[in-house]
């Protein structure tokens, strides 16, 4: 669950900017990883977890709005190719600059004092309590992101930019302030779930490549800009890989001897998430809850 | 202006000529094939991108395929090439037909991230595949044989069968791109609406092309197998399709031997660069970036308009 939940908070970002501009960021990944090392070295420097937090939010932010005036502003107008090219150049040159400046061997973040130990569900069977602060923290900043997205007069700018961004213009809206907005929440949002990623993962250069793969396939199934359908797709895939991997190589022991069973149930675990992404494309190709029309 | 003909004809002479002239060494002509065989694959997804429109971000998903056929086929004690080959193409194109017949459903965007996530699903598939070293990969002791003999392990017929089939495909691709279906790919890209009320359905012309540039793609990695003798997933990780996207784009998208000039180029320079320095992606990162949002038509942009 939890998983699903960090997910969200990465694809969430992702299909905000995709929605809105058309925009094809693979660079997003890179944002979350950035907000992972931030993290990591604002606890090592200040003995504290919160402090962390509190630090690598407006850093991260700070990032992407840089990386928005540098690269991304001149991509806006180009096609899909020039995009995945130069974020994927991003991509190249942050993961290098990361390995540069932390070195490439995994960091370690200690979960914070406040939220060690466990909850006990049933006897025997005890849930750590950071991972359902993830939980809680995820679902908070999804209500928060539905309620300014779907109730404010700037989130009402943000859907119909999604859904017909030269008519917003037009109307008056000045639609580069809104794009950077859209883009500096985005980056904010990836660097937040890397901060609270940070404990529970090993913080490694190309951490973010991993993410920002699985959250395409979120906001791929959950129909691009929209919010909702990132938020339903984010636990759906989150449930298929955490669950794939735990039954699958016993489902496949029912049919064959254990060892080829654990091979093949890796395999197929690690399967799982496309298929069903495939599945759900052949069935409705634009997503769930598809935002554009025609 | 330069004759049509005098770039091709200058990109493959230099590669014909240059284990002649001083690059026959062992390293210089492992590189040389590493480029031709990356070549290979570029100009499978340049006839895909530059052609048909439709850009892949999973393109070294068939690479990957054809050279764990290679592995496949090794580790069951089938090491023919009249074997090998034939399953590692067919393969590949198997595996692009049945992505492809969900990937093109979609279109722009989605496309891209679609063909991104099945190219990650190998990976992964790749990676859990212990029989075959997972995640360490695999070496092949001997290379493919030729008709019973060792003919491939011979570093100057493998260097010229490289090119033979580079400028094969080469041929081929523009043949292709130039016929009827060429033509009907070509303005699907412009218009698929005033294609389709032309009475031609844009999706099996588009699955054929994205299946051909698999099989290429195929190809293309039982060579690559074969020319390290190692097989491991990182053939098939995701930046490998964005490292062919940018070969692609590097040596100019139009035509086709802008791909082979641009593999040529990416291998040189990856290869320059490295030497520099360990940190040579910080130089090459941004570098892409550059190239992406300034150097419109790539190298072959620029030696044309010189000329």
């Amino acid at each position: 669950m939890q998983f699903g939940v960090l997910l969200f908070l990465v694809a969430a970002g992702l299909t905000l900017v995709f929605g809105v501009m058309d925009f094809i960021n693979l660079a997003h990944g890179v944002q979350y990883m950035l907000g992972a090392y931030l993290g990591a070295s604002f606890a090592a420097a200040t003995g504290s977890f919160w402090w962390a937090l509190l630090l690598a939010l407006p850093v991260a932010l700070l990032a992407g709005l840089l990386l928005e005036w540098l690269v991304f502003r001149h991509l806006y107008a180009r096609d899909h190719l020039a995009q995945v090219l130069a974020t994927f150049g991003v991509i190249l040159s942050l993961n290098q600059l990361v390995r540069m400046v932390w070195g490439s061997a995994p960091l370690q973040v200690p979960v914070p004092a406040l939220l060690e130990g466990g909850i006990q569900l049933m006897p025997g069977l005890t849930w750590p309590t950071y991972r359902a602060a993830i939980l809680l923290a995820g679902l908070a900043t999804a209500g928060l992101l539905w309620l300014v997205v779907e109730r404010t007069r700037v989130g009402a700018l943000v859907r119909a930019g999604a859904s017909n961004a030269p008519m917003v213009a037009a109307l008056g809206v000045d639609i580069h302030r809104l794009f950077m907005l859209v883009f500096g929440c985005g980056a904010m949002l990836a660097g937040f779930a890397g901060v609270m990623a940070a404990p529970i993962l090993s913080v490694e250069p190309g951490m973010g490549d991993t993410v920002l793969i699985l959250a395409f396939v979120v906001i791929v199934i959950g129909g691009i800009g929209s919010v909702r359908g990132a938020f339903i797709a984010a636990l759906l895939v989150g449930l298929i890989e955490t669950l794939g991997r735990s039954l699958m190589p016993d489902l496949m022991r029912l049919f064959l001897a254990p060892s080829p069973a654990r091979q093949t149930g890796a395999a197929l675990a690690s399967m799982l998430v496309y298929v069903a992404m495939a599945g759900i494309l052949a069935w409705r190709p634009r997503g769930l809850f598809p935002v554009r029309a025609g | 202006m330069l004759h049509r003909y005098a770039v091709p004809l200058a990109i493959f002479g230099a590669l014909a000529l240059a284990p002649l002239l001083g690059f026959g060494a062992g390293h210089s002509l492992s590189l040389l094939a590493r480029a031709m065989i990356l070549g290979l694959g570029a100009v499978g997804l340049s006839v895909l991108v530059g052609g048909a429109g439709l850009v892949s971000l999973g393109h070294a998903a068939s690479f990957g395929i054809g050279a764990y056929a290679v592995v496949m086929l090794d580790a069951a004690g089938q090491t023919n090439a009249g074997v090998v080959f034939p399953v590692a193409v067919l393969a590949a194109a198997v595996f692009a037909l049945l992505t492809g017949a969900v990937a093109i459903r979609t279109a722009g965007v989605n496309f891209i991230m679609i063909t991104l996530a099945f190219g990650q699903m190998a990976f992964f598939t790749a990676a859990s595949l212990s029989a075959y070293g997972g995640d360490d990969g695999y070496t092949l002791y001997a290379r493919t044989r030729l008709f019973g003999t060792r003919l491939l392990e011979n570093r100057w017929f493998f260097h010229y069968l490289l090119l033979a089939l580079l400028v094969l495909a080469w041929v081929a691709g523009r043949r292709l791109l130039a016929s009827r279906f060429g033509r009907v790919l070509r303005a699907i890209r412009e218009n698929p609406l005033r294609v389709q009320a032309l009475g031609f359905s844009p999706y099996p012309y588009q699955l054929l092309a994205y299946t051909l540039a698999g099989a290429l793609g195929g190809l293309a990695g039982a060579l690559l197998a074969n020319a390290t003798e190692f097989v491991a997933p990182s053939f098939i990780a995701w930046q490998r399709s964005g490292d062919l996207l940018f070969m692609v784009i590097l040596g100019g998208l139009g035509q086709l031997h802008g791909a082979v000039l641009g593999a040529l180029a990416f291998v040189l320079l990856e290869e320059y660069l490295a030497e520099l320095t360990p940190h040579w992606r910080l130089i090459f990162g941004p570098l892409l970036v550059l190239v992406a949002l300034y150097l419109k038509g790539g190298l072959l942009g620029l030696v044309q308009r010189r000329g």
